[in-house]
C-alpha cells in the first residue's frame, strides 16, 4: 500500500530514477528473475501463438463481414453500460464497506466478492432464478410491467455488470482503506454533511483507485461469455457479443474464430494503452 | 495403461449423471424385464479388459451413454469409464487438437468427417442411433403449439440450437422444407442449452430431440411435427487413432451396438439406425 497524498495522486510517477538503479546486475537475485521471466512467458506466448497462426491473407475479408462489427459495436456498448451501472451503485457499495461499521461486514463483503468464484454460467442460472421470467423479482417485473430482461441487451449488461462490478467495489474499497480519513474527518469539522464530504473530498481522493476499478470491470465485462450466454442467450445484433461470436465461429471455422479475437485484443490494447497513465497511479 | 490427467469436475459430473440415470434406469426396466438389462452381459466378462476408456459424445447422448458406461464398468470390473460431453462440434475440435479420447460419438456425419478428414479415426465410423428433431413446450402446452407453423407465431418465445451445431443445422432443413421463417429469440450453443431455456420457462418452445424431450421427464411437453422426418440426425460412432486402450474403446463401440445397447438407446427415444 502507498499513502497517496491528493497532490501527488495524479502527478507524474515518482519510482522512475530507482528503478533504474536495481535494473540488471546482481541486483536482481536469480530465484526472482526466474520465475518472472517464466511468468512473463507463460502469459505472453499464448498471445503470440495466436498473432503467429492468426489467418493474416484472409484478415480482410474476414473482418469486414457486418457481423463482427455488429458483434463489436454490441460488445463495447454493453461492457461500457456495465462499467456505468457498476460505477453508480458499486462505489456507494465499496465507501458503505469501507467506512460504515456494521454487524456483518465482513459477511457482506464476502458475498460481494462471490461472483469472482462463482462459475460465470451458474451466475447465468442464478440471474435467470432472479430475473428471469419466471424468477422471483422477473415474474412481478414482467407481470406488472411487462418486462422480461432475459434474450434482451438488457439482459447482456446486467450478466455483465454482475460478473465484473467486484473487481470495481473491491478496488474501490482497497484504495478507500488506504486513503487517510482525517480528511473527511476535517471537512465534517469544517460543516460538511457526510454526503458532501464524500462528494467533494473522498471521491477526488480515490478517483485513481475508482479509474483502476472501472478499466478492471469494463475488461472483465467485455470478455465476459458464460453469465451473457446462460442470462441473455445469443442473437446476432441484440445478445451476441464479440465473444459468444468467437466460441460459435470456433465450431465451424477456427480461423473466423482466432481474427475475431484479435480484434477484441486489439481493441483492449488500444483501450487499455490509452487509460495507462490513470491505471498506473493507481497501482 | 491408467490416464491420469483427467479433469476432476468431469469425473463428478459423470458421477452426479450416473447417480440420476440409475434412477431413471430402475424406473424403466421395471415397466420390462429387469434383469437382463443388468445382468445380461455376464458372457463377455470373463476377458482382461482393464484400465479407461475416454468416450467424446454429443450431449443428446449423456443420459443413455452414462447408463451404458454403468453397465459397461459392471461387465468389465476394473474398468471405468470416462465421458465428456457437447457440442459435436466442439468435441470434434477438442479431438483434432489432441485431445485425449478412445471413442468419439456424434450427433451428425458432418462432424464426424471433421475427425476422419484429419486422420484422427481408426477404421471406418458407423452410424449406431438415428434421432428425431421434436418440438419441447412448456408443460400441458399452454400456447397450444401443434405444428411448426405454429412457431412462427407473434409474441411466441423459441429457441433454437446455432446453425453450426447438428441440432440447429436439422431445424433450419425442417423450416427450409416447409419455407417457413422463423426468428428465435436466441441460437443456443447446444441442444441442452436450448432445453434449459424450456425447462426454466424462459423460453416458451425449442426445437430439440426427441431423445432431449424423454430426459426431461415432464418439464416439458413434446410435439411431433412432420417435418422433423426430412431432417433426421445420423449419429456415428468410431474408435480414435489416438487411444490408450484399444481393446476397451473397440468393447465400448461394441456394447453400444449391440442388442443391449439399442435398447438402452431406443428406450432414450432414439431411431434405430
Amino acid at each position: 500500500m502507498t499513502e497517496l497524498d491528493v497532490g501527488a495522486a495524479t502527478g507524474p510517477p515518482k519510482g522512475g530514477p530507482r528503478r533504474v538503479r536495481t535494473r540488471g546486475g546482481p541486483g536482481v537475485p536469480l530465484p526472482l528473475l526466474l520465475p518472472a521471466l517464466i511468468g512473463l512467458a507463460f502469459l505472453i506466448v499464448p498471445l503470440v501463438a495466436l498473432l503467429v497462426r492468426a489467418p493474416w491473407r484472409s484478415m480482410p475479408e474476414l473482418l469486414t463481414s457486418a457481423e463482427v462489427w455488429q458483434a463489436l459495436r454490441l460488445s463495447l456498448v454493453c461492457a461500457t453500460a456495465a462499467t456505468a451501472v457498476s460505477l453508480v451503485i458499486g462505489v456507494p457499495l465499496a465507501w458503505l464497506l469501507a467506512r460504515v461499521e456494521f454487524p456483518g461486514r465482513g459477511l457482506v463483503r464476502a458475498l460481494v466478492t462471490l461472483p469472482l468464484v462463482l462459475p460465470p454460467v451458474v451466475g447465468g442460472v442464478a440471474l435467470l432464478m432472479a430475473l428471469g421470467r419466471n424468477g422471483i423479482i422477473g415474474k412481478s417485473l414482467d407481470d406488472w410491467f411487462g418486462i422480461t430482461l432475459p434474450f434482451t441487451t438488457t439482459g447482456v449488461v446486467i450478466a455483465e455488470a454482475f460478473v465484473a462490478m467486484p473487481f470495481l467495489v473491491i478496488s474501490v474499497e482497497g484504495t478507500l482503506r488506504a486513503a487517510d480519513p482525517r480528511f473527511e474527518e476535517a471537512a465534517a469539522t469544517l460543516g460538511a454533511s457526510r454526503f458532501t464530504a464524500f462528494r467533494r473530498v473522498t471521491l477526488p481522493l480515490i478517483a485513481p483507485g475508482i479509474a483502476a476499478g472501472a478499466v478492471l470491470a469494463w475488461a472483465r465485462a467485455l470478455g465476459e461469455f458464460g453469465a451473457t450466454i446462460t442470462f441473455a442467450g445469443n442473437f446476432p445484433g441484440r445478445t451476441q457479443t464479440m465473444p459468444l461470436a468467437v466460441y460459435l465461429a470456433l465450431q465451424s471455422d477456427p480461423e473466423a474464430a482466432i481474427a475475431l479475437s484479435l480484434v477484441l485484443l486489439a481493441v483492449s490494447i488500444a483501450v487499455l494503452a490509452g487509460l495507462r497513465d490513470r491505471w498506473m497511479t493507481a497501482g | 495403461m491408467t490416464r491420469t490427467a483427467r479433469p476432476t469436475g468431469r469425473a463428478l459430473q459423470v458421477a452426479g449423471a450416473g447417480a440420476a440415470v440409475l434412477l431413471a434406469l430402475s424406473g424403466c426396466s421395471s415397466s420390462d424385464d429387469s434383469s437382463s438389462a443388468a445382468s445380461g452381459s455376464s458372457a463377455s466378462s470373463s476377458d482382461e479388459l482393464s484400465g479407461t476408456v475416454t468416450v467424446f459424445a454429443a450431449a443428446s447422448l449423456k443420459e443413455s451413454f452414462t447408463a451404458l458406461g454403468e453397465e459397461f464398468e459392471k461387465a468389465h470390473p476394473g474398468t471405468k469409464v470416462t465421458f465428456s460431453f457437447g457440442g459435436s462440434d466442439s468435441l470434434a475440435a477438442g479431438i483434432t487438437g489432441g485431445a485425449p479420447a478412445d471413442v468419439f460419438a456424434s450427433a451428425s456425419p458432418k462432424t464426424m468427417k471433421i475427425v476422419t478428414d484429419a486422420g484422427d479415426a481408426s477404421g471406418t465410423p458407423a452410424t449406431f442411433v438415428r434421432n428425431q428433431l421434436e418440438i419441447a413446450t412448456l408443460p400441458g402446452n399452454p400456447d397450444t403449439i401443434s405444428s411448426l407453423k405454429d412457431l412462427t407465431g407473434p409474441g411466441l418465445k423459441v429457441v433454437l440450437c446455432d446453425k453450426e451445431v447438428p441440432c440447429g443445422a436439422a431445424a433450419q432443413k425442417a423450416l427450409d422444407a416447409r419455407g417457413l421463417t422463423l426468428t428465435p429469440v436466441s441460437y443456443e450453443q447446444d441442444v441442452k442449452s436450448a432445453l434449459t431455456k424450456v425447462e426454466l420457462k424462459e423460453a416458451d418452445a425449442a426445437v430439440v430431440y426427441k431423445t432431449d424431450v424423454h430426459a426431461a421427464g415432464d418439464k416439458v411437453e413434446g410435439v411431433e411435427f412432420p417435418e422433423s422426418a426430412d431432417a433426421v440426425n445420423d449419429y456415428p460412432i468410431v474408435q480414435l487413432k489416438n487411444t490408450g486402450n484399444a481393446a476397451a474403446a473397440k468393447a465400448f463401440i461394441a456394447l453400444v451396438r449391440s442388442a443391449q445397447g439399442q435398447k438402452v438407446l431406443t428406450g432414450a427415444g432414439f431411431l434405430k439406425p
